[in-house]
């Protein structure tokens, strides 16, 4: 008997060994086994930061001065952040640069969408023609895009001097215009998603709500109105959920088109922050401004998800 | 001893009854949209100084509440 318990052990210790125990395993553990390791990556790659940031956010702590003592500054980087007209002009730049995109966007999108959903020749073909700039990677969109821009050579100008004899027109160089500039690309770009997510709403809806509103002699509007709308609604929200979360992070696109400027009109909050954090390397000040843009976009997303389940009840 | 009952009794319902997420959560989500309203807003430095306490607030409150019975 003493013999053979030195053979079997070995023989449990190997890779039968461990199938054997895990048939022994209860669903409940056998289920944690195998989302421990994506909750590790999860909270290595996600949690982790997002602690450390908030714990940076209270220091000064310098990124490029790594041999400085880290010293603890409670909420002056708060204070300093809630203080400056500078970063308030960057927020009422983003909050302006999302409303506009939203608005248009959406209108756009939603019109594209219901042109779409007809049955018409190449409708296929037009579909991924109209796709093809989501698929591309924004800092690419925005180089070409200072090509197109371009007051002497670009086609934008001479589109619209084909149309309004206004001269060469500078959309990056101009104060006035470049604000715009940047939201008619984002609107090329971005306004493909909006349209995909409303035509997958518009293909949800069964065709016999239709056919019974137009027995009951219902008009397009009463059509649009009281069957499209509302069950295409939670699509919609849940494409401005996206496109307002990510606008509000904009950066690599508008870096590349404007880098923030002329002076600072187009300097957004996310293009600010990147400046503070690796071109002045106040790493605990931008770590403050990361947290608010963060609580700020959080904040938003929870009440949007909540107007969400209340609209798809 | 009826009647303590029945106000123990009462009071917990009013509790409870306050305690309910629906107007929770509708107070945190006003909370979170008067904040950033604040910080976007281009009229008062004063108000922009206290808009992120405000959102803050609201967040983390809707966070609590929305663990609340509903």
């Amino acid at each position: 008997m003493a013999s053979t318990t030195p053979q079997a052990q070995p023989a449990a210790r190997g890779p039968r060994g461990f199938w054997m125990r895990a048939s022994t395993l209860s669903d409940r553990a056998l289920a944690w086994l195998c989302i421990a390791p994506t909750i590790a990556l999860l909270l290595a790659i996600n949690i982790f930061p997002l602690l450390w940031t908030i714990y940076l956010s209270f220091t000064n702590y310098r990124a490029n001065q790594p041999g400085r003592e880290i010293k603890w500054v409670g909420l002056k980087n708060y204070k300093r952040i809630l203080g400056s007209e500078d970063i308030w002009g960057y927020m009422q730049t983003t909050a302006s640069f999302v409303c506009t995109t939203m608005i248009i966007q959406t209108a756009l999108g939603l019109g594209l969408a219901l042109l779409i959903n007809r049955n018409f020749r190449g409708h296929g073909f037009w579909t991924t023609v109209i796709l093809i700039p989501m698929m591309l990677t924004p800092a690419v969109v925005g180089t070409f895009w200072t090509y197109i821009y371009q007051p002497q050579t670009g086609i934008f100008s001479y589109i619209v001097n084909f149309f309004a004899d206004v001269g060469p027109l500078d959309m990056i160089g101009s104060v006035a215009m470049a604000p715009w500039a940047i939201v008619i690309v984002d609107t090329w770009m971005w306004t493909p998603y909006i349209m995909l997510l409303c035509l997958a709403g518009l293909r949800s809806i069964p065709p016999y709500l239709y056919e019974a509103a137009e027995i009951d002699r219902a008009n397009a509007w009463q059509k649009f109105r009281y069957i499209t709308l509302p069950r295409i609604m939670p699509f919609l929200m849940l494409a401005v959920l996206f496109r307002g979360m990510e606008n509000v992070k904009m950066f690599d696109m508008v870096v590349e088109l404007t880098s923030g400027g002329p002076g600072s009109v187009t300097e957004l909050a996310s293009i600010n922050l990147k400046r503070e954090a690796f071109e002045k390397w106040k790493t605990g000040y931008s770590s403050a401004f990361a947290v608010i843009l963060f609580v700020t976009v959080f904040g938003l997303g929870s009440i949007y998800v909540k107007a969400l389940n209340r609209v798809k009840s | 001893m009826t009647i303590d009952n029945a106000n123990t009794n009462g009071a917990g319902r009013k509790r409870r009854g306050w305690v309910r997420r629906g107007p929770c959560e509708t107070a945190a989500a006003v909370l979170i949209v008067a904040g950033i309203a604040m910080m976007m807003q281009p009229f008062s430095m004063l108000l922009y100084g206290y808009s992120f306490v405000t959102i803050l607030t609201g967040t983390l409150g809707f966070v609590v509440v929305s663990h609340f019975p509903k």
